[in-house]
């Protein structure tokens, strides 16, 4: 091997090596390359390593950077980390990257007379501490809202939330997790009453079959996705499922594909259980001893008018009345609807019977974003709980998350509008316990939800929200029916606030950019998807004033008066912040490890008892919380019995007719980070993938004598756009699909799509909204 | 100064081989996947005569079955990253 190279010879290999390993992921679902770890590492010597969780997706990789003259200069897989062993994906190899783009933000802008003013970030400060003092004077505390994300480190969850909840007195706290997970959240609530997995990403290591449901694991999770293939090598008879409706690279590589037409998932996993009573494969000591049957109202609407509001009311049925609901499902009744044949419904169905296999099910936004999104997850738990195949090593139904804290912070801090750290607004109890932690009275607390992320941007459109924070998010490029909210905040009184490290379609329309201190320029923690929590501390200085975005809110709540509340000190301000957030999960069934555990290894998962992570709640033998005696316990639940919910199928609420004729399916691509501004920052995964496009079906291109490249004009009832097009590329969609990604910002597909969204988790749906395609 | 990366691929079970083979060429390393038959190339040449020798040396590698470039740098181009 080739070893005489120079320091930039050396560099200029190490990017030929990353390009190459960039490509090759992209052709090549789950590929690994273990030896590029040493190889990259060549004439690193001398460099300081630290870990970190990876900045990017809700896996939560543990990464080693190394830090050379004040500046990240290389990164490695953590070969402690449990959760990707060592391995890296493409964007993990690229992530220190993002922080040293062009045109870093490094100072505050204000807006004045049109144009961006260069402002020190003191006076910066000052501006948006007397624009919320002003605005909550002419208009009420409603009237100011923060809108956060799951890229919020969970102190900055944290301080956001105990200064505009606690102080300032208002339950305008939102975050974009409201876009990716809040249906996976309610789907636990409704199911098992507490939120997140109980199961741990160490299920794979004993799984015999997966079923993805629609679920992109090759791109937008590919080390997970590789612990698969992985295990699939070493081990005899396991089976990878891709249950989705479009062919994508996950598709081809696993051993089964079924495709079904959008919404109709919630008929086929009915046809599942139906199939599973009917074969007697349900594990009935299980179901006898630790489920009961709910069936919640339906025909619920879909959230499209302003002001809507639903809340679910349940009641009681038993086996007996379940089993005659799913006398509809039959998979020969299913087959019609779905596209997908009975023989596939029944394999899927035996698969999960067998008592032989252990069966994992994995979902992200396939399941997360859809107008029944609860009542989905929902049915996919029923799966499990019929067959009792759930909280127990290899068992395990598993909801990803595609941010690195939506878990840590939007779901464990609560940085939503109902949310508390611990508990709901709605509960007195609850608020009492906040506002003690919090230094304030419990009267600050509104006992009143406000307005959920769809309905926020409705309210700053109306003008009943006039003043938005938006930290770490860019919504301007990720709102479904975009030119409305887009519209809304340009309006001439309201006042908006970015904080962010780039300028994005976000800044644009700010009254005032803050330059945020990006990832290991301070320090912080982040949780994923398995309720690990991990730590980072600061490595490097942000450019110029460039701040956290913690730093920036308790800068802020000072200047509103609330010295008290906020009193931490600089240096310590993280340590500080993270043991008063750990009060409010003081208990067996939540509690945070303490700072020193995750300084001194890759993480640990919640609940933290005893000097222990807990991998599989609910089960006996691993949770201290249990003590109902029996081998599980759903304590989420008052009864202790997880819920096996009735729940029908209904369909999507634009569906393709004449005039627009296609479904339109929008998503990510392995190369991009969610909306781009960061890894379009990254030259070589910008060149890899440098521009949105349009899938189409080969059939329906070649109707319409249209091939790759050629411009293809997309149109909704809401607005249209051009793309190129690409046919029999990376994903082929069914006939009459189509697919767009959303990263690139100068091809805004949100423009198209529709804010229709969950009635229970009030999550949008961007997989499913009918537009007309035409050649240009 | 001439850097390239290409993909390798082997000629059905001789991925080892083709890596050895590539390994011990001057101014090439190797990067193996572990699953999938397919290697990372890196090349190192002085000159674009020295490229375009080493590119026809690989070529001829008996256990190679294709060889597909995907960057290519050359002494004049600038970076713009870390």
């Amino acid at each position: 091997m080739y070893r005489g190279w120079t320091d930039r010879r050396g560099f200029i290999k190490k990017m030929a090596a990353l390009s190459a390993m960039t490509a090759a992921s992209a052709i090549f679902p789950g590929i690994l390359f273990p030896e590029a770890q040493e190889w990259l590492g060549t004439g690193s010597e001398g460099l300081d390593w630290k870990k970190s969780p990876c900045r990017f997706c809700g896996v939560g990789c543990g990464l080693l950077i190394g830090i050379k003259g004040g500046k990240a200069v290389a990164v490695k897989g953590d070969v402690r980390s449990s959760v990707n062993k060592g391995l890296c994906c493409v964007k993990g190899y690229h992530s220190i990257m993002a922080m040293y783009g062009k045109d870093r933000l490094t100072k505050a802008l204000v807006k004045r007379d049109g144009a961006y003013v260069e402002t020190p970030m003191a006076d910066a400060l000052d501006l948006v501490a007397s624009q919320i003092e002003r605005t909550v004077e002419a208009y009420g505390k409603d009237a100011v809202s923060i809108y956060g994300s799951g890229q919020w480190t969970i102190p900055d969850g944290y301080v956001a939330s105990k200064l505009f909840k606690g102080c300032i007195g208002t339950n305008n706290v939102e975050a974009n997790a409201r876009l990716c997970m809040s249906t996976a959240v309610t789907g636990f609530l409704t199911s098992f009453g507490l939120d997140e997995p109980m199961g741990c990403y160490e299920d794979i290591d004993h799984a015999d079959v997966f079923v993805l449901w629609g679920n992109n694991m090759a791109e937008m999770h590919p080390v997970l996705f590789s612990r698969l293939l992985d295990q699939r090598l070493k081990r005899k008879g396991v089976k990878i499922i891709d249950f989705a409706t479009r062919t994508t690279r996950t598709s081809m590589a696993a051993d089964r594909s079924i495709l079904f037409q959008p919404q109709t998932d919630l008929a086929v996993a009915n046809a599942i259980c139906h199939e599973i009573i009917e074969n007697n494969w349900v594990n009935r000591v299980f179901v006898e001893s630790h489920c009961s049957f709910r069936k919640g109202l339906t025909q619920m609407g879909y959230g499209l008018e302003d002001h809507y509001e639903f809340k679910d009311q349940s009641e009681k049925i038993d086996f007996k009345a379940y089993k005659k609901f799913l006398a509809d499902y039959t998979p020969e009744k299913v087959e019609k609807r779905s596209g997908v044949s009975a023989k596939d419904i029944k394999y899927m169905a035996s698969l999960y019977g067998d008592p032989n296999k252990k069966v994992m099910s994995f979902w992200c936004m396939g399941m997360n974003q859809h107008t029944r999104g609860t009542w989905i997850q929902n049915l996919v738990y029923n799966i499990h709980l019929l067959t009792g195949k759930i909280a127990s090593p290899g068992n395990s139904p598993f909801s990803l998350t595609g941010q690195p804290s939506a878990c840590g912070t939007v779901r464990e801090v609560g940085t939503l509008t109902h949310r508390l750290p611990h508990g709901l607004v709605t509960n007195e109890r609850d608020r009492a316990f906040a506002a003690k932690i919090w230094q304030v009275p419990a009267k600050n607390i509104s006992p009143r939800p406000t307005y959920h992320t769809v309905e926020m941007f409705r309210a700053l459109d109306r003008g009943d929200i006039r003043f938005m924070w938006i930290q770490v998010t860019n919504p301007m490029v990720t709102l479904p029916k975009l030119k409305r909210y887009r519209n809304g905040a340009q309006k001439a009184d309201r006042f908006i606030v970015v904080s962010d490290v780039y300028p994005t379609p976000t800044t644009d329309v700010a009254d005032v950019i803050l330059p945020s201190a990006m990832w290991i320029e301070r320090a912080g923690m982040y949780g994923n998807s398995e309720r690990r929590t991990q730590y980072f501390e600061q490595m490097v200085e942000p450019p110029g004033e460039a701040m956290s975005d913690t730093w920036q809110l308790i800068e802020v709540a000072r200047r509103l008066g609330f010295e008290r509340q906020f009193s931490y000190e600089e240096e310590t301000h993280i340590e500080e912040i993270y043991a008063e957030y750990r009060k409010h999960h003081d208990n067996d069934k939540h509690n945070m490890a303490p700072l020193s555990v995750l300084q001194s290894q890759p993480g640990a998962m919640w609940p933290y008892v005893r000097g222990k992570s807990t991998k599989w709640r609910y089960n006996l033998k691993y949770d201290p919380a249990c003590t109902n005696g029996k081998d599980f316990h759903f304590y989420g639940k008052p009864d202790g019995r997880a819920v096996i919910w009735q729940r029908p199928y209904e369909p999507a609420p634009e569906v393709p007719d004449e005039a627009y004729p296609y479904w339109l399916c929008t998503g990510r691509v392995l190369e991009h980070w969610h909306t781009g501004s960061m890894t379009r920052r990254i030259p070589i995964l910008h060149r890899a993938m440098p521009h949105a496009y349009v899938e189409l079906n080969p059939a329906d291109a070649k109707r319409l004598q249209i091939q790759t490249g050629d411009g293809v004009k997309i149109r909704s009832r809401r607005g249209e756009i051009t793309l190129p097009a690409a046919v029999n590329q990376r994903g082929v969609p069914a006939p009459k699909q189509v697919f767009v990604p959303f990263f690139d910002e100068n091809s805004l597909i949100n423009e198209l799509t529709l804010d229709a969204f969950d009635p229970i988790s009030k999550q949008p749906d961007y997989k499913k909204c009918a537009v007309r395609v035409e050649k240009l | 100064m001439r850097i390239k990366s290409y993909l390798a691929y082997p000629q059905e079970g001789r991925k080892e081989e083709l890596a050895r083979s590539i390994s011990n060429v001057e101014g090439c390393a190797v990067i193996p996947a572990k699953n999938r038959d397919v290697l990372i190339v890196i090349t190192d040449s002085e000159n674009q005569a020295a490229d375009d020798r080493l590119r026809q040396r690989l070529e001829c590698t008996e256990s190679l079955k294709w060889l597909a470039m995907v960057s290519g740098f050359s002494g004049s181009e600038r970076q713009s990253n870390v």
